[in-house]
């Protein structure tokens, strides 16, 4: 039985293959993108979109943690990348004096929208855990919406005298010199651009350590467990909300670091960004994806944000096309009898092989 | 008094909300489905009315009969086309095809009638009457009114008429109403049918009321509409016409007391509270699972 545990025959088990074939795909992605980069052939939209593309690649991994692996809808994915994002741009603008290189700056910014929005999501898990379906779907959506307006009324500046934090405009006096950092509907502006492919994807090979982690250790067996059946998973003696908020909390940790990375990519952004569309964006990268499946959530993830891109010569067009080819991937995916003929032809294939 | 004038405001506005949840409750009690497109059948409503009443010069209440017609007829036809091969399908896949459906709704109001917001012209008169010391609209009573009509005649039809009791007994147990020679793939087209023609409705109302007509118009009143149904307990009929109203009162006293651009936070709180409370809703079914 020893043999079954060393390195090489668990290349041959099904889920470690599932899980190395994510890394490599990231991995060859990277040098495939860096090597076009430094040919020069890749177009400037495309090397543009690089950063953002890492952005949401990590915050669906996280979105399928939790939806997935734990079962549970949630539609409030882009409130958690919200919170990231301009935690992200506030750390990075208070540390600008102290920390000049670049990275060092990121990372902690990352850091600390992870945290921040791994605390939003704990205290948003509360409530939102003890309710079931459709009911926890509409408090993460609530969620949601409460962060995007919060965000449009925050007035957050630094000055001299320490940090200034007020909700009303009128109230929001800055000394000389100050620099303001959140301004309302405005969002941030002149934030500086630190952010790069190279720590994305980094981020995104982060993501998917902690994701698959949690998935094949007991906790994550437990998440599974609570998710295919609660009161069974109760029995055994699974504390059902625990392991439900680990996977809730790692999910939200993961869409702020996303989110911190997205906001130090850009030099304005908007609380708008992040409303309720965007959160049911990255829910369809999810569903196209496959519930549960890393991989799966990374191919559609790119492919979703660059159909759009590549059908921009199609112009009014191109998002009509967009919404026609999410609703038929939907019918064609869960038709029954299409499903079946497709299977039948892939074990016809099989037979015939041997 | 203020607080008057506010509460009728907020029973205007809640009305429209009211309106709006009773499809989605109806959608969902039968269908077992959120239709996230709903909110784009508003958009596509008002459109037909806008242009009923300014190219085509029809009176009101024949523009309204041709938003009601219109919707109906799309709200049937994008079940029959995109939700029925779905019927045994995950949840989350019909919520998918669900934005799908709306994105390519935008999408293509955007195309026909460009992005930019067109003026709904005022035909409801805008004058209006005094209450003691407030004032209220007609266009406010109007849709007040226009609720109850409504509530009234779908809880007659629901409870009274032999569809009705037909749509119950689908909302209950599908498969025994297949067996009791129900016909439930026609129950679910009707109810998709009713809560479009509702949605036209509303769409007029809510038009009337904030003149201007764009693509992505019914998706902050859908989302508001679908909180509304939530937060009366989705699936029940009451509850959403509870629900809307008290949505709507909530969101006019936060702005009208608390602050306007705050508003939505405060609405959206309440809710998680209410849900906390009561965590299927105001009048929601506690459903007690066996083992």
């Amino acid at each position: 039985m020893k043999e079954k545990s060393s390195v090489f025959s668990r290349f041959g088990d099904k889920k470690n293959r599932g899980r190395l074939m994510s890394f490599a795909l990231v991995i060859i992605a990277y040098i495939a993108v860096e090597v076009l980069l430094k040919t020069g052939s890749l177009g400037s939209m495309f090397s543009s979109l690089l950063v953002p593309i890492t952005c949401y690649v990590v915050a669906a991994i996280g979105l399928n943690l939790n939806v997935g692996i734990s079962g549970e809808l949630n539609l409030g994915q882009a409130g958690f990348m919200s919170v990231g994002a301009f935690c992200g741009i506030c750390v990075s603008g208070i540390l600008a004096g102290s920390i000049t290189a670049g990275i060092p700056r990121l990372i902690i910014a990352i850091i600390c929208g992870a945290v921040l929005a791994a605390v939003f999501g704990f205290l948003i898990g509360i409530p939102v855990l003890k309710l079931q379906g459709d009911y926890l779907a509409i408090v993460t959506l609530a969620f949601g919406q409460i962060i995007k307006s919060i965000f449009m009324n925050a007035y957050i500046g630094i000055d001299t005298e320490g940090l200034h934090f007020s909700f009303v405009e009128s109230n929001f006096k800055l000394q000389p010199g100050g620099k303001m950092l959140l301004n309302g509907p405005m969002g941030a502006t002149g934030t500086q651009k630190i952010a790069n492919f190279t720590i994305g994807t980094v981020l995104v090979i982060v993501a998917l350590l902690v994701v698959y982690n949690l998935m094949f250790s007991r906790s994550g067996r437990a998440i599974m467990a609570a998710r295919d059946n609660r009161i069974a998973a109760e029995s055994v003696g699974i504390p059902i909300s625990r392991t439900k908020m680990l996977a809730f909390v790692t999910s939200a940790a993961l869409a702020g670091a996303a989110g911190a990375l997205y906001g130090l990519n850009y030099s304005t952004l908007v609380p708008n960004k992040f409303d309720f569309n965007t959160s049911i964006l990255i829910l369809v990268y999810v569903v196209l994806g496959g519930l549960g499946n890393m991989t799966g959530t990374i191919i559609s993830t790119v492919v979703l944000i660059l159909l759009p891109e590549l059908l921009r010569s199609l112009q009014d067009y191109r998002m009509l096309i967009y919404a026609v080819v999410l609703i038929l991937i939907m019918l064609v995916t869960n038709n029954e009898w299409l499903m079946t003929k497709w299977k039948s032809l892939f074990s016809g294939k099989a037979k015939g092989g041997a | 008094m203020q607080f008057l004038s506010y509460l009728i405001n907020g029973l205007g506005l809640g009305s429209v909300y009211a309106i709006i949840a009773l499809g989605y409750t109806m959608v969902y009690g039968i269908a077992k489905m959120l239709n996230f497109a709903h909110g784009d059948i508003i958009m596509i409503g008002a459109y037909i009315a806008f242009f009923a009443l300014t190219k085509f010069a029809l009176p009101f209440p024949l523009a309204v009969l041709a938003a009601i017609a219109v919707c109906t007829m799309l709200g049937v036809l994008i079940e029959r086309l995109a939700y029925k091969p779905l019927r045994q399908a995950p949840s989350l896949a019909v919520l998918i095809t669900a934005i799908g459906v709306s994105y390519f709704l935008q999408n293509g109001a955007q195309i026909l009638w460009s992005s930019s917001s067109k003026v709904f012209p005022s035909v409801i008169s805008t004058g209006s009457i005094s209450l003691g010391s407030a004032s209220v609209s007609y266009l406010t009573l109007l849709t007040i009114a226009t609720c109850i009509v409504v509530m009234i005649c779908l809880t007659l039809f629901i409870n009274r008429t032999k569809t009705g009791s037909a749509m119950r007994a689908c909302s209950e147990d599908k498969g025994a109403s297949m067996l009791m020679g129900i016909n439930v793939n026609m129950i679910i087209s009707i109810t998709f049918a009713i809560g479009s023609g509702l949605a036209a409705i509303a769409s007029v109302l809510l038009a009337s009321t904030y003149p201007s007509v764009y693509p992505t118009m019914g998706s902050m009143p859908g989302i508001k509409a679908f909180t509304a149904a939530v937060f009366g307990g989705i699936g029940s009929i009451p509850g959403a016409f509870i629900g809307g109203l008290l949505l709507g009162i909530i969101e006019i006293f936060a702005k009208a007391y608390i602050s306007t651009q705050l508003s939505d936070a405060i609405v959206f709180g309440v809710l998680i509270v209410i849900l906390l409370i009561k965590p299927t809703g105001l009048l929601g079914k506690k459903i007690n699972v066996k083992v």
